[in-house]
């Protein structure tokens, strides 16, 4: 159109032979595009030009080239060869420039080449090169997600790379491409702890992110001493079961192991000792609090609020204040993350309250979380000053007034001695001249009354007057609420209000109407006498409304409330409904138990869980295999111990003096000095001797007596992998698992919310060693979800050929199922040769009943009918709540929907581990975080329809406790009870 | 990581565009613009939007938004730091980032941006390595160019990327090597009207200039360096150094950087410089005030207070003011209100003051704002925290390096309440 003649000008401009000419014609061009201006058709022009000499007219052009080459796909294609020659270059930086714009160049048909160039590139002897073919990796994923399986391979090879400059950019790729194999880590974890402080900032916060979730699959958790100091029923269980296991006889021991695996629900505690690879993932990240970029010190901060033992997390705290002091949208991050670990650790930050002071410049976003923080940290001494704080001219700023006196209120319910202060302060705030200050004061009075009515009738007197006054509908409405609610209290006055309601009926707001209907259906019940006529009238206005909802409130109350002939069996119960003592209101942080994401991410940030994020797991129950992260030795020394001993390294007048690791062709340099290092490194490892020892245990899950123990540690000191090879069986059945599935077996990090390990599921038989001519069938319940059909849960099959033929092609046939049921069958097992082991996974719809499945379990000779009956709490899969999630739903699941029992403790089981322990054995529910330490709340839904089921147990003195169960089936909830109940008395 | 980027003027035009990935239609900004609307002050727009397929994060400086734009989860800090990274490129290249300033440069931006990140994520960020990319534009060069046809980009690969130490480029030669440093403290305070101190705490950095030839090798000591225990480092700094001795150890980047910035609270007691006696007075009924203003020094350290400027902002009933200063020059705006002094130097023997009365609103009633006065001053050849360089030593070359050390205090936000 119009633009076109100019474009043919710049195409001649790029056809001459002068370099200047093009090069002005390539700056249009990029101006154009920086402009948003299309350029797509001076395409044909510009990629000729892709091979120019001059450097800058080249760069422009692969500027051009990867903004367009999507639209241009064919023409893009005249410019590969280019790069290919570009990619055998002697120059490292050219071969890693042209890699670079290869790979951004998005077009489908070149993946092929792409993926041969990075994994070439991937053994590049430079760095560089090597770094680039990182950065590639994600390009050509987002390309073409079915090249996953191969650019894993070249992740993994890439992850083994000792150079920094590499280390940052291939995490990131691990990151976007395969964050659940966290396997891949184990191998590189203390190298990369090592490393980071010389990492690019940039690389930094991404291992640092990393590592984080990968401490949390593979460590314990160092505050968990905390939690079991109260609980010593657990420890009995533990040697009660050791008992048992003495008299057994030394061949049965891998009949021993099951047996364990089955007996104990109680899992192993022993006196806490930190994994010495935590601990070096600890020490590495701290002098990076030192740095200044923002994120990096943030990254640090989220690694030790998630996974430091609670004496240390403090030393973020300076940290993160200093970073108050940087741009305002740096501490608007900040502010949030401060805001969410401030309720969890508010010693922390209580000596820099006076950070956290507002102040009048401050932008709004940050005035408002800056009072959330104040909340938080609000204690006995220090809530005077805070409250002077909020009371300070802040109410110039129309959107912060509200989250003042919210913040006034929270402080009123948290802390009781400054309730009345409080009140007062905000019935003070009624008289105000602005009627916004006045409304959110109603609002939150409101709620502060609810605590104890019977002490302020004068207040709810002088709400009532404002009722003259004050406009805002929210307002209006609560001060009616309040009247109806302890009109007992102010008898005189209530009358009068519904009176002046009623004239304005008409005019008020839906929300307020509705309140006055409320209010005079309160005052029928109570004052029958003076309020029956002007009951009516409303009732009769509100009938006419033009909103339903009024409408339909006001023919319900009718109903409810008058007395007829016809009236129903409720209206006996009307007094009970309305005037019910309703629990009071909690006003709690918005901020609380947000720390289930983790910190400093977006999801944390939005409260929601943005796309990409990667669940941060729950601490294992036991530490899995610590041995996963040694690294075969070569050399005489391991190559992750030189950072530490940086220190001892004084002026050297090498080329390299402090910085070497980061030079990748240079392997010698990097265990030039590292005797001292190993020296250093195995000192703090006896320091916290025997860790090593503990955790390996817990994973085999066996309770070995303390001679035993030391014995292990003996082993362990000598590296003796083999030994603890064969003392395991877990791994061989985990590659016959391997064999059988087709995708790969689910890792921890990807199920969360399964937090029962495998061997604590109970096994039941499906087909007993006689009955089946040597092939004996057990099945658990593996409470992994099923992928194929998240309808069905998932049976783990085990099949163990005890015969001396080998048993083939077993597979299900003929099953006989209940209607709606379904079964998704295991593949067929071709061959399971004599005294071998296979698992396998099958899926079954039990349609929420506990109905059995049968069916017929073929081998290439014989039919076995046989059956599998799940356990009611088999039917459900754990689902995540946070505590006001749960008493919203448990509001809603009342009346026939809910089952409350009382039951005394069976005397092992009191204590909160272990109802936790024996709830979670009983039911596959997960745990639902509780301000108090009597109730355990647990959630899940049921498997097919997902209805929600909700437990909860509250304990009190001497054993004694409480079960409710809500359950929209109540079938299920009757039956759950039963479990749970045996479950804790015996 | 970062999907695209856009740069938002005051008026709200997308004034330049860049994607990294696939093109994100700039309609993406909508949301932004919606935000921006709600938003009382330009300040107030949130830093991170969420939209139905994107998430927005945006910092503001110099009055332009910078948006990014984001796909999936990324440590929002991470995005806010880049871009204010990108923020102090620009301003370090084109001496201001301004709208103007980024449109006459678009192609250096354009260079810029696309070496900053690959694919969205951070690639050279260090301004030693980018300068050696794209080198910055100045006059000379820039007819230079027009003339000859030469390009601003270099023709040397960038072997800065290479190196061990990437902030540091290679091949470094100077005939002059010289190091400086320049030790800059702000004092934020507030000062009530009794003149006792509410807070008052220092902001403290260590900028340096460093052209020195090759590889050099930097220690610097302190005579008090316990005042530092709150810090934060270049990326050169060596931090097991610093923890174990308290000495800082570094191979510098070429040319301007920041070494540190550190910060003393208010536990540590501050010393306050000047001192504010004022009386402000407005009789109920009358349409007179009274206004008197008088600065002194206080514990100085025996330097003298410069560039002394006074603002304060006067309550609405004031129409207007008849003052007499005994040296410098005030201004009273009276439509905003803004009275302001220019002192100059303070003399401790006739301490600078301003005296006389305000004119107000007849028939309002008495203001019940409270004004309060902002000071701005300097103090050369001390920091006021009292920190001191012992030493610094260079090692790893032959030539012996001129050094210089050079100490200022300046006023952050310092306030005195005017209030009763």
């Amino acid at each position: 159109p119009s633009s076109s003649p100019r474009h043919d000008d710049l195409k001649e401009m790029l056809d001459s032979n002068k370099d200047s000419l093009k090069l002005e014609a390539m700056k249009r061009i990029v101006a154009m595009i920086a402009r948003g201006k299309n350029a797509s058709d001076l395409f044909p022009a510009v990629v000729k030009n892709v091979a120019c000499k001059n450097i800058e007219v080249k760069k422009l052009v692969y500027v051009y080239l990867v903004r367009y080459a999507e639209e241009q796909q064919d023409l893009a294609l005249l410019s590969i060869s280019t790069f290919q020659r570009g990619l055998k270059d002697p120059n490292q930086l050219i071969r890693a420039s042209a890699l670079r714009v290869l790979s951004s160049i998005r077009v489908t048909i070149i993946v092929p080449i792409m993926m041969l160039a990075i994994k070439e590139a991937a053994s590049d002897m430079s760095p560089y090169v090597r770094k680039t073919a990182a950065h590639a990796i994600p390009k050509l994923y987002s390309l073409d997600p079915e090249q996953k399986d191969c650019l894993i391979e070249v992740i993994e090879k890439l992850l083994a790379d000792k150079t920094t400059l590499v280390a940052g950019s291939v995490v990131m790729a691990f990151e976007e491409v395969c964050p659940e194999r966290i396997d891949l880590i184990h191998k590189n974890y203390r190298k990369l702890c090592n490393l980071l402080i010389d990492v690019e900032e940039w690389g930094q916060v991404v291992i640092i992110n990393m590592l984080t979730r990968y401490a949390r699959t593979q460590f314990l958790n160092p505050n968990m001493n905390e939690s079991l100091l109260e609980e010593g029923g657990g420890e009995k269980a533990f040697y009660g079961s050791d008992n048992d296991d003495d008299t057994d006889d030394e061949e049965d021991k891998e009949e021993k192991e099951k047996k364990k695996t089955e007996a104990t629900a109680i899992v192993k505690r022993k006196p806490y000792v930190m994994d010495p690879d935590h601990r070096l993932l600890l020490r590495n990240t701290k002098p990076l609090l030192q740095s200044r970029n923002a994120a990096v010190v943030m990254a640090v901060a989220q690694l030790y609020f998630h996974l430091a033992p609670k004496a240390e997390v403090g030393v973020i705290a300076k940290a993160l204040v200093r970073l108050m002091r940087s741009h305002s949208e740096v501490q608007y991050v900040v502010l949030q993350n401060v805001a969410t670990m401030s309720i969890k650790r508010r010693g922390m930050f209580e000596p820099y309250l006076k950070s956290f002071y507002i102040r009048s410049t401050d932008p709004t976003q940050i005035k408002v979380l800056k009072l959330e923080v104040l909340t938080n940290l609000a204690n006995e001494t220090n809530i005077s000053t805070i409250l002077r704080e909020f009371q300070d001219d802040h109410f110039n700023d129309k959107d912060f007034v509200a989250a003042t006196i919210q913040a006034i209120g929270r402080c009123a319910t948290n802390i009781g001695e400054v309730r009345d202060t409080c009140l007062n302060g905000l019935v003070q705030l009624l008289s105000n001249r602005d009627e916004l200050v006045v409304a959110e004061s109603v609002v939150v009075i409101k709620k502060l009354l609810q605590m104890q009515p019977e002490q302020h009738s004068d207040i709810i007197k002088h709400m009532a007057k404002l009722t003259d006054n004050i406009q805002v509908p929210m307002a209006r409405a609560s001060i009616l609420w309040l009247i109806g609610e302890y009109c007992e209290h102010v008898p005189k006055i209530a009358p009068d209000v519904l009176r002046k309601m009623a004239k304005t009926f008409t005019n008020e707001e839906d929300i307020v109407k509705l309140q006055i209907i409320n209010l005079a259906a309160k005052l029928y019940l109570t004052n029958s006498k003076q309020t029956k006529l002007l009951t009516q009238y409303v009732l009769n206005l509100a009938k006419y409304d033009q909103n339903y909802d009024i409408r339909d409130r006001a023919r319900f109350i009718r109903q409810l409330i008058v007395p007829t002939d016809k009236s129903g069996a409720l209206s006996k119960y009307a007094k009970k409904l309305f005037l019910a003592l309703k629990p009071a209101p909690v006003l709690e942080s918005p901020f609380k138990d947000r720390d289930h994401f983790q910190l400093g991410s977006l999801s944390h940030l939005l409260n929601a869980k943005a796309g990409g994020y990667q669940v941060l797991p729950d601490w294992p129950e036991a530490a899995p295999d610590p041995s996963v992260r040694n690294v075969e030795v070569k050399e005489s020394v391991p190559e992750w111990t030189k950072c530490s001993s940086r220190e001892k390294r004084k002026e050297k007048k090498a080329d390299k003096p402090f910085y070497s690791d980061s030079e990748g062709e240079s392997g010698p340099t990097e265990s030039a000095d590292s005797d001292t290092a190993s020296g250093s490194e195995s000192g703090s490892g006896s320091e916290e001797s025997g860790s090593g020892s503990e955790s390996e245990e817990s994973n085999e899950e066996s309770e070995s007596a303390s001679e035993e123990d030391e014995e292990e540690e003996g082993k362990k000191k000598k590296k003796n992998v083999e030994k603890i090879k064969a003392r395991k069986p877990v791994p061989e059945t985990c590659l016959a698992v391997h064999a059988v599935f087709t995708q790969p077996p689910p890792l921890p990090v990807s199920v969360p919310q399964t937090i029962i390990p495998s061997g604590n599921l109970k096994t039941y038989e499906l087909l007993h060693r006689i009955t089946g001519e040597g092939l004996s069938v057990e099945y658990c319940f593996s409470r992994q979800p099923f992928s194929p059909d998240p309808h069905m849960v998932a049976v783990k099959i085990q099949f163990t050929n005890s015969a001396t033929s080998e048993a083939k092609s077993l597979h299900v046939e003929d099953a006989k199922l209940q209607s709606g049921m379904r079964i998704k069958e295991f593949p067929e097992i071709e061959v399971l040769p004599a005294g071998e082991t296979v698992s396998v996974v099958m899926g079954i719809d039990f349609c929420d009943s506990t109905q059995a499945a049968n069916f017929q379990l073929c081998t290439h000779t014989r039919k076995f009918f046989v059956s599998i009956q799940p356990p009611v709490g088999e039917l459900m899969m754990p689902i995540f709540m946070t505590e006001n999630e749960f008493k919203k739903e448990q509001g809603q699941l009342m009346g026939m929907n809910e089952i409350t029992e009382k039951l005394t403790l069976e005397e092992k089981c009191q204590g909160e581990h272990a109802v936790v322990q024996r709830v979670t054995t009983a039911a596959n529910l997960s745990r639902v975080p509780c301000g108090s330490d009597k109730e355990c709340r647990f959630a899940g839904k049921t498997v097919t329809s997902g209805s929600l089921v909700l437990v909860s147990v509250v304990t009190k003195e001497d054993g004694a406790a409480q079960l409710t169960v809500n359950c929209e089936k109540m079938v299920i909830g009757t039956m759950l009870v039963k479990d749970i109940l045996q479950a804790l008395t015996q | 990581m970062i999907h695209s980027l856009f740069l938002v003027n005051s008026s709200g035009d997308i004034f330049l565009e860049k994607h990294w990935k696939s093109v994100v239609s700039r309609s993406v900004c909508d949301y932004f613009f919606e935000a921006q609307e709600r938003a009382s002050e330009p300040e107030n727009v949130p830093p991170v939007i969420p939209t139905p397929h994107h998430y927005l994060i945006s910092v503001l400086r110099h009055r332009i938004y910078f948006v990014a734009v984001i796909q999936s989860e990324v440590p929002p800090l991470f995005v806010i730091e880049f871009l204010h990274r990108v923020v102090d490129t620009f301003q370090d290249y084109f001496g201001v980032c301004t709208e103007a300033a980024i449109k006459d440069n678009v192609v250096v931006v354009y260079e810029l941006l696309e070496e900053m990140l690959d694919n969205g994520f951070p690639l050279a960020t260090e301004s030693n390595i980018l300068k050696e990319l794209i080198k910055p534009p100045t006059i000379l060069r820039t007819v230079v160019n027009t003339i000859t046809g030469s390009t601003n980009v270099g023709e040397q690969l960038p072997t800065g990327q290479l190196s061990v130490v990437p902030w540091r480029r290679t091949g470094v030669k100077y005939t002059n090597n010289e190091a400086y440093f320049d030790v800059v403290e702000e004092i934020d305070a507030i000062i009530d009207k009794s003149g006792s101190t509410i807070t008052a705490e220092i902001q403290g950095v260590i900028d340096a200039c460093v052209k020195l030839t090759g590889m050099p090798d930097l220690t610097l000591s302190f005579m008090n360096p316990r005042l530092l225990d709150d810090v934060s480092f270049h990326p050169c700094v060596r931090f097991k150094r610093w923890e174990a001795e308290r000495i800082l150890s570094f191979i510098p980047p070429d040319g301007n950087f920041r070494l540190l910035s550190y910060h003393v609270s208010s536990q540590n007691l501050v010393a306050i410089p000047v001192y504010v006696k004022h009386n402000i007075t407005f009789r109920e009924g009358s349409s007179q005030g009274r206004f008197e203003l008088t600065l002194g020094p206080k514990q100085t350290m025996g330097k003298g207070v410069e560039a002394v400027l006074v603002s304060s902002q006067l309550p609405r009933g004031v129409l207007n003011t008849n003052l007499n200063p005994t040296q410098g020059t005030y201004t009273f705006d009276p439509v905003t209100k803004l009275l302001s002094w220019d002192v100059g130097k303070i003399n401790p023997q006739k301490l600078p003051s301003l005296k006389g009365s305000m004119s107000l609103q007849a028939g309002a009633s008495k203001p019940d704002e409270n004004p309060t006065i902002n000071i701005q001053f300097k103090i050369q050849q001390s920091a006021l925290s009292g920190l001191k360089v012992n030493r610094l030593d260079m090692y790893g070359e032959k030539y012996k390096p001129f050094k210089g050390i050079k100490y200022m205090t300046k006023a952050g936000k310092f306030q005195a309440l005017l209030s009763n």
